[in-house]
């Protein structure tokens, strides 16, 4: 169970002036289960990149896999795909329609076949996993708060119930703590349920929080994969891509340069916490 | 008086049911004191659904206070004549970049400013090639704004606004729809007027790491300004920051919870530099 | 897909044409529509041709892009030629069960069609070389005087020149929210006609409301610039005639003039 690609590569208007190649052959597995982030700046491909996992987008060249069986074979069932992966899309102001946010929740088991009680009981399971609460289902879905509408929006795809969660960019435009919030929320999604998350992101410091592994895009190709603190290591070249490492990385070089023992492969704020403690600790012996 | 003062600021939000009557209001805006310095570079912080927004609005005239008064420049942006030169010498940039563009190319929206205040055709050329060369965007006059990308369009928003020659200006989470690097584009640019132009800067913002540089900053909380004081001040109470539901960068973050650890470092420490000094004495 | 309409679209060069009046333009493309009415021989179509093909190479917009304008109009431009080919009586060459060609009715198809190409194309060289901008100010200079009636000309050229900007923004969110849609299994493109209006539901919902705020953002953006109606304000780029829009007018008119005398003569 995973999805595969293989040397994908995806040009927008071939054979124009308007020539780009948005996506140049690009391989990688996503095993299941796996918390994954992928990260790169506007235009790096990332986008086109998640709409290849689902079949919203076609390859110019090169295979998609999901579970072994190319996703563009003939007579595979891309509707069905889509079900079990889910993609939540960055503005849930594209997705939200209905009167009512269950209604709205329950549109995509609707799209799936299930009848109407089936489709409201997993609606209210979905939103119970996106963390919205019961007081809400009733309300409309352009009264909520930006928070709550991201956590609708995300319901309205988890109520397929898929094996597969792509998120892109859930935090645009949240404020730090609802930020953290829609993050835990993903991240205990993931352990509770053992679903694959993707999540898309331009902050370095959620990624380094967060997944078990992270995948850079530049210029339509894959620059780095691996895990955060391996890739972050490479925080000179991230700078020359305009992308930039946590800043916890910058301190730990500074700190390193400076003669301190520091583990300069540290990410986030408790890791470099417990470093310089230590090796603070030392010094003083 | 400063260029803005506000004094016992309150805005409410009125509710109406289908008929038209008044079914409940929301406080956004509770008793604000602000004023503020000609020249400075200001920061507002706060959560979404704080009232900074609100606050933003009342600067340019663009809403009215409920009770209490707001001046800008000296004049009270009650005043029904006063209104234009107000919004001229107040610019406003907002959130969406597309939503502010009106012009199809970029010179043109530049000028569109100019154009509303009456100025003759030769100013309005040479204020849009000042404003232009000023952000940045020369290069872009002839394109469709529509073509550039997020911190470009931010760029000519900023240069629509000081086209109009203003003293001061207020940028309402100008960043919060761009990436990072557009993120920086946007701020470098602000930055510059402020020193090279000495414009006033209210910057609208919860990204911690943009008010750093700040001559000082306020934050929001309910309507109401719960903290003020420079950058360091402010940055080093991590905890009544937390309960406001913003945080610190990570390096203040880092620095004061080596603090709480016993290590012995100043507090409020803002940039790597501080706490690498700080902690390799 | 509806990304393709280059109707209201730019095209930047620098050419004689983008730098003409926009009322010139505006004039020329009324005039050349007109003659395209007028035309009814061999030599008025010819001249047309000529006239076109002339204005094309001085606009500097490439063929290919012009000729883009009228793929949304293809289907449209298909039935009309074949109702003229099928229905018109006269001399016929060729039957098919009730379907006849005859000769009256190729002679008129063509003629159709080439004035429905011409059509389109006459008017998006006007559209690819003027900025919606000028156009909008070409059109509220050209009906000024209709504002002793009570026309409020500067609103309707302010929200056209609006509309226009805005045109390529709601295009591209259609196209996300319907992805965003399909991710759910929203079906597009299947079922009956009442199915498929139903379907549109979670399309124009989000598209709606997205337009409204835009609207409302947009508003309060022009008057946080001082924007209040067409009173005293000034032109950055006020409409002067040039010695060039001059020739440009002499032109138009030598052309229908010579268009109306082949009409008559021949």
């Amino acid at each position: 169970m995973s999805i595969k690609l293989e040397h994908i590569t995806y040009t927008y208007s071939p054979g124009t002036v308007y020539e780009m190649h948005a996506l140049k052959d690009v391989d990688m597995e996503i095993p299941d289960g796996q918390f994954m982030g992928i990260i790169g700046h506007t235009g790096s491909g990332k986008s086109t990149l998640i709409q290849h996992f689902n079949g919203l987008m076609k390859p110019t060249s090169g295979k998609v896999l999901y579970n072994g069986q190319d996703i563009w074979a003939e007579k595979y069932d891309r509707q069905k795909l889509r079900s079990k992966v889910g993609l939540v899309f960055q503005y849930p102001e594209h997705q939200l329609f209905e009167a009512e946010v269950l209604e709205d929740v329950c549109f995509g088991p609707k799209n799936l076949g299930l009848s109407k009680e089936e489709a409201e009981e997993r609606a209210v399971r979905a939103l119970t996993q996106a963390g919205l609460s019961e007081k809400f289902y009733k309300s409309s879905p352009f009264e909520l708060s930006g928070g709550q509408k991201r956590r609708a929006a995300i319901a309205g795809v988890l109520a397929m119930e898929p094996e597969v969660l792509i998120l892109d960019e859930p935090t645009a435009g949240l404020d730090p703590q609802g930020r953290d919030e829609i993050l835990d929320q993903i991240a205990s999604l993931h352990s509770l349920r053992g679903i694959t998350v993707i999540l898309v992101s331009h902050s370095m410091e959620d990624i380094a929080k967060y997944v078990e592994r992270m995948i850079v895009m530049n210029k339509g190709e894959k620059a780095f994969d691996g895990v955060p603190r391996e890739v972050f290591s490479h925080y000179k070249e991230l700078e020359a891509m305009g992308l930039a490492a946590p800043q916890i990385t910058y301190i730990m070089h500074a700190l390193g340069e400076r003669g301190l023992h520091v583990d300069t492969s540290a990410t986030t704020v408790e890791e470099a916490k417990a470093s310089i403690l230590q090796a603070l600790e030392r010094l003083d012996k | 008086m400063g260029i803005v003062k506000a004094i016992k600021l309150v805005h409410d939000y009125y509710k109406y049911d289908e008929s038209g009557h008044v079914e409940g209001t929301y406080r956004a805006l509770d008793n604000v004191e602000l004023d503020i310095e000609a020249g400075q570079f200001i920061a507002v912080l706060g959560h979404n659904g704080s009232g900074k927004s609100t606050l933003a609005k009342h600067i340019n005239a663009l809403l009215f206070p409920t009770e209490g008064a707001l001046w800008l420049d000296g004049m009270n942006t009650t005043e029904e004549e006063d209104i234009w030169k107000i919004r001229q010498k107040a610019g406003m940039v907002f959130q969406n970049p597309d939503n502010q563009i009106i012009g199809t190319v970029v010179e043109e929206d530049v000028g569109f400013g100019p154009e509303n205040m009456g100025i003759p055709t030769d100013d309005i050329w040479q204020r849009v090639n000042e404003s232009l060369e000023a952000v940045g965007m020369t290069a872009y006059r002839h394109h469709s704004p529509n073509k550039l990308s997020g911190g470009q369009k931010q760029r000519v928003a900023i240069a629509g606004v000081m086209a109009m020659h203003p003293k001061c200006i207020i940028l309402d989470e100008p960043t919060a729809m761009l990436d990072p690097n557009g993120r920086k584009e946007v701020l470098r640019a602000v930055k510059e007027l402020n020193e090279k132009e000495g414009i006033t800067v209210v910057l609208i913002t919860h990204y911690m790491e943009e008010v750093v540089n700040a001559d000082k900053v306020f934050v929001m909380d309910q309507g109401k300004v719960v903290m003020q004081g420079t950058p360091r001040e402010v940055f080093s109470r991590v905890e009544e920051l937390k309960s406001y539901r913003l945080d610190v960068p990570q390096v203040t973050l880092l620095a004061y919870e080596l603090k709480q650890a016993g290590v012995k470092i100043p507090a409020g420490i803002l940039t790597t530099e501080e706490l690498v000094n700080a902690l390799c004495q | 897909m509806i990304r393709d309409i280059t109707i209201g679209q730019y095209y930047p060069a620098d050419s004689i044409l983008h730098r003409l009046d926009p009322r010139v333009k505006f004039v020329g493309t009324i005039m050349f529509l007109v003659s395209l009415f007028v035309a009814n021989s061999f030599w008025g179509y010819l001249l047309a041709t000529v006239f076109l093909a002339a204005v094309i190479i001085m606009s500097k917009v490439p063929v290919k892009f012009m000729l883009k304008g009228l793929k949304p109009l293809f289907f449209i431009l298909l039935i009309t030629v074949a109702f003229n080919l099928f229905l018109i009586p006269g001399k016929v060459l060729w039957q098919f069960w009730i379907f006849k060609i005859t000769q009256e009715g190729i002679l008129q198809a063509v003629k159709i069609g080439i004035r429905l190409i011409y059509l389109v194309i006459g008017s998006s060289v006007m559209t690819l070389t003027t900025t919606p901008n000028q156009l909008t100010d070409g059109l509220e200079r050209l009906m000024r005087p209709l504002n002793k009636i009570r026309v409020p000309v500067h609103d309707i050229a302010m929200m056209m020149s609006i509309a226009l900007r805005f045109i390529p923004i709601l295009m591209e969110e259609t196209d996300k929210i319907m992805k965003a849609q399909i991710a759910r299994g929203a079906d597009f493109e299947n079922g009956n006609l009442i199915q498929k209006a139903k379907n549109l539901l979670p399309l124009l919902v989000p598209l709606f409301i997205s337009a409204f705020r835009r609207a409302d953002d947009l508003a309060m953006a022009m008057e946080a610039r001082c924007y209040h109606g067409g009173e005293n304000r000034t032109s950055m780029k006020p409409l002067k005639y040039h010695s060039r829009d001059t020739s440009a007018y002499l032109c138009i008119f030598l052309y229908l003039a010579a268009d109306i005398a082949i009409r008559v003569l021949i």
